[in-house]
């Protein structure tokens, strides 16, 4: 792999930056779509030339892009996104219920293996998939049967923010919802369970350890060993050795386990990031010190990388979506921030600098290694 | 021949003019605008009205002939200067900022 290509999502448009493999020097694009807000940017597996873009407006509600030559062109597709017929009620924030609306899409996770295929996480809570590259989009609305009635927004809105397709198990789908769960389907989204067994919530739930409810704000696996998922809860960070079954937290020595994104190092399934964050009411990091910590013990023990970020007066948040993995090697990490900056490392996180300091608040950063 | 302002965002979104003109004779409604224009530039479906219902966006506003016309029935006609051409229909996003 010769070259980097970051897609960079944020409140006022996308960025696409780039960088040959030493990821020393980046170039950084003009904006895409500007003043629109952009949750996410992600690219087909199958396809690295082939991208879909969230864009949504307050005002004109949501659009969604699609390049098929690496994002120098893009048209607008489908933007219809419509639940299935009478999805009943979900929770508002005070306990009333309220009826599904849908408000923009958080995440789109292009197929692994079918070339025309994405998957779009939405808010109101849904997951919708398309097999005609994004021009109809179809709900997966089994999904709600697990108990949706009782799904509850998020401080963000009630929102599918994580989708995770398993290459070693065809069929199964792994997503997260705020304030509802983690849920995985075995059949291609078919049918679905709930994968909440052994997360607590004491500060925000009656029953710590009820079924959903939980405001599960990230997922991540190794893409080789999908049975072992690692989760950023609101407060925890947990990990499962059987695809969900049951999760033991390892938030070991964290200074915080609050915190919104997770991810696993592209060689090394073992070892795990996360950024932690203050509080659910602070959201800046403890100390106005941003810190990576990287664990390579599969959680539990942590270790702070520090050489590149700001160490003192930083009170900057990352969002769920804003941290990526390439698969070089040795392994780049990436993350943005609501103050507008993206840091790169291209050794695992050992070391870091800041690609562009001033972009719009940052909402999610997708890293491709290209030939 | 009917003229419309599309707001600037959107105009951006589906390569527009600062003003597009339609081929709408008679006494056209804002229902047969915007399906006009959606036709025309797909882009749009979805930015002025919702998907589902076809109900006008909460910020986007119709104005023509000194009225605001965004309450309307959206299948009564325009008003003559609209359909006559003599006036653009200005199809505005509510203002934001401080």
């Amino acid at each position: 792999m010769n070259r980097v290509r970051l897609l960079v999502g944020t409140r006022k448009g996308g960025f696409i930056l780039q960088s040959d493999s030493r990821r020393q020097e980046w170039q950084v694009s003009q904006p895409l779509f500007p003043g629109w807000e952009v949750f996410h940017i992600n690219a087909s597996p199958l396809n690295p030339d082939r991208l879909y873009a969230s864009q949504s407006s307050g005002w004109f509600g949501q659009v969604l892009q699609r390049s098929d030559d690496g994002g120098q062109t893009w048209q607008a597709v489908g933007n219809a996104f419509n639940y299935m017929e009478n999805p009943g009620n979900h929770l508002g924030y005070e306990g009333e219920a309220l009826p599904w609306k849908f408000k923009r899409i958080w995440q789109l996770q292009p197929s692994l293996t079918q070339a025309d295929e994405v998957y779009a996480g939405a808010e109101d809570a849904a997951l919708f998939r398309s097999q005609d590259s994004g021009l109809t989009w179809q709900e997966l609305s089994t999904l709600r049967q697990v108990k949706g009635e009782l799904w509850q927004p998020g401080a963000g809105g009630l929102c599918l923010h994580t989708i995770l397709l398993d290459k070693i198990h065809p069929g199964r789908i792994f997503v997260a919802i705020s304030a509802a769960g983690a849920f995985r389907s075995d059949d291609g989204g078919a049918s679905w369970k709930a994968i909440n067994q052994g997360l607590k919530s004491p500060y925000e739930l009656p029953d710590e350890s009820v079924e959903v409810g939980h405001c599960v704000h990230n997922l991540a696996f190794h893409p080789d060993h999908p049975e072992v998922l690692y989760m950023q809860k609101h407060w925890d960070v947990l990990r499962s050795q059987d695809a969900g079954e049951h999760w033991t937290e390892v938030s070991g020595n964290l200074p915080s386990d609050f915190g919104f994104p997770i991810a696993v190092h592209a060689h090394e399934p073992q070892t795990v990031y996360v950024i932690p964050i203050k509080s659910d009411s602070e959201h800046y990091p403890p100390e106005g010190k941003l810190r990576v910590y990287r664990s390579r013990t599969g959680g539990n023990e942590w270790q702070a990388l520090t050489d590149g970020l700001p160490q003192q007066d930083c009170y900057v948040n990352v969002l769920r979506s804003a941290l990526a993995v390439d698969q070089l090697d040795p392994c780049g990490l990436y993350f943005g921030t609501s103050g507008g900056q993206v840091y790169a490392s291209a050794d695992s996180g050992d070391h870091w600098q800041p690609i562009v300091h001033d972009l719009p608040p940052v909402l999610s950063v997708e890293v491709q290694a290209l030939p | 021949m009917m003229r419309v302002i599309v707001p600037v965002p959107l105009r951006h979104l589906a390569d527009l003019a600062d003003e597009v003109q339609l081929d709408l004779q008679g006494q056209a409604s804002l229902k047969e605008v915007l399906d006009a224009l959606e036709e025309r530039y797909p882009a749009l479906k979805g930015t002025l009205r919702q998907p589902e219902s076809g109900q006008r966006c909460g910020f986007i506003r119709f104005y023509a002939g000194g009225q605001d016309l965004s309450n309307q029935d959206m299948l009564a006609s325009l008003p003559a200067e609209v359909t006559s051409g003599r006036e653009a229909l200005r199809i505005v996003a509510a203002m934001a900022g401080g």
